[in-house]
């Protein structure tokens, strides 16, 4: 589904942010992605749908070339689900607009339509009473699972998750988590970028960690959890997961 | 000090000010403002665009536009555009524009200076991660503008963009300079026909005093209204 291959990335000719990054996501798969910060990896997961460039390598989704400049990439993006760390709803429109939107506008889906799969949206992320509020009348986590159900309106193929937890209050967290595992056993193709390593371990099939731009260890959960075999990613593990 | 002052005057000219002077006034506020605001937000998505070549004419423009007194570039702008608009078409003589559709370009250019540095602070005060958003839902870049980026910058910019109106209705006045009867052309028309020169600026100042005032407190009404909840 996702296939990246010998990614470079530079923010200036001296400053190298990905270093020849390989990888892939298959379909059905859930793959976490986790390493320290600064390691690269929220600017990794936004490659994948373009909205980062990057200057050497390829990255293809479902076939299609990202990083082709032939390549129409509102399509392609349109079928690229992302949830960000802040959100980013739409501060003037109304949640049910919100996820109306880009129905209307990038699917031509008429208004009916896409009330109708909004509403069985918020519904499933147990939001239906707040169609009418404003993003800002809500929860960080409200919030956080309408910007999910955004991005499921457009029927995506595969889901991209940009640490979706990591603005949110303590106690906001599993009502999020929640519903990407839900989402996980329905069999979406996910790649998330989380420090939450229960969520790694309850859904993810593989572990991606990362560490000054490099893919440093790409396991499958069982190995990355019993046995790193990378120092920094052991050391990682053990800071993060001894409290 | 008030005994040998005639306010009837400003009664029995009451009909010719408003009627003649204030409707003009109105009309060319409105007309310009409106054009400001369209070719001042082409500017600013100009200047904020990624093409160098772009951005670089809309700052030049916009330098050129605020180094000038505006009342220089009315009154250049009324003597130059016959000659020029002669040496665009191949025309024998110069080309007449009229006094109305000369101010109106004048003012449509300048306000648009001053609109696009409003509406650049307006579109850069949208976090980046708000377009970013909205083209990771497979919007373009211009439905991402048209409807994420710039009804937030509009909204947030309201207030400045309606202040700034207000300035332009008490700029119109300067279109004095080329005779037409606005309203402080008119008021100022009066005042010389009648010898009431007194009079007639002081109810002239009354009247942009009154309606700059109001229409201040009106955007203030508006602004509470329209905010965006944050």
């Amino acid at each position: 589904m996702i296939e990246i291959s010998h990614v470079n990335k530079w923010y200036s000719p001296t400053f190298q942010v990905l270093t020849d990054c390989t990888t892939s996501v298959t379909k059905g798969e859930v793959v976490v992605v986790c390493g320290p910060s600064g390691s690269g990896k929220s600017t990794l997961i936004k490659c994948v749908n373009a909205l980062e460039p990057f200057q050497e390598g390829d990255i293809s989704v479902d076939g299609t070339k990202v990083n082709d400049p032939k390549t129409n990439l509102p399509k392609l993006r349109s079928r690229v689900g992302m949830v960000f760390q802040h959100f980013e709803l739409f501060p003037h429109l109304k949640i049910i607009d919100n996820l109306c939107l880009a129905q209307q506008k990038v699917l031509d889906r008429s208004r009916d339509k896409a009330v109708a799969k909004a509403e069985q949206l918020l519904e499933r992320v147990g939001l239906k009473e707040q169609a009418q509020k404003f993003p800002a009348q809500l929860s960080g986590g409200q919030q956080q699972r309408v910007a999910i159900a955004r991005a499921l309106a457009m029927d995506p193929i595969v889901m991209l998750f940009d640490e979706p937890t990591s603005a949110l209050d303590p106690e906001m967290v599993s009502e999020v988590l929640d519903v990407m595992v839900d989402l996980a056993h329905e069999g979406m193709t996910m790649m998330v970028v989380t420090h939450e390593m229960g969520f790694a371990r309850k859904v993810a099939n593989r572990v991606i960690f990362m560490d000054r731009g490099e893919i440093v260890e790409d396991a499958d959960k069982e190995d990355f959890f019993g046995k790193p075999r990378s120092d920094r990613a052991q050391k990682f593990l053990s800071k993060i997961l001894s409290h | 000090m008030f005994s040998n002052l005639d306010f009837d005057v400003i009664r029995r000219a009451l009909p010719y000010l408003f009627y003649e002077g204030m409707t003009f006034t109105l009309t060319l506020t409105a007309l310009a403002g409106l054009g400001g605001l369209i070719f001042g937000t082409a500017i600013a998505l100009m200047r904020l665009s990624g093409y160098k070549v772009l951005g670089r004419i809309a700052g030049v423009y916009v330098d050129f536009m605020r180094s000038l007194p505006l009342v220089l570039v009315i009154f250049w702008f009324y003597f130059l555009v016959p000659y020029i608009g002669q040496w665009i078409t191949g025309a024998s003589r110069p080309i007449s524009v009229g006094a109305f559709a000369s101010s109106l370009i004048t003012f449509i250019m300048f306000e648009a200076a001053y609109f696009s540095e409003i509406m650049r602070a307006g579109i850069q005060s949208i976090s980046r991660g708000q377009p970013a958003a909205a083209n990771a839902l497979g919007l373009t870049y211009a439905q991402t503008m048209r409807y994420v980026v710039l009804p937030q910058a509009f909204r947030n910019m309201l207030p400045v963009l309606l202040t700034q109106t207000i300035v332009l209705f008490q700029d119109t006045s300067l279109v004095y300079v080329l005779s037409i009867p606005d309203f402080l052309g008119a008021a100022s028309k009066v005042a010389q026909r009648d010898g009431r020169l007194v009079e007639m600026y002081l109810f002239a100042a009354v009247v942009y005093f009154t309606i700059s005032c109001v229409a201040s407190f009106g955007v203030r009404r508006l602004q509470a209204r329209i905010a965006i909840i944050r």
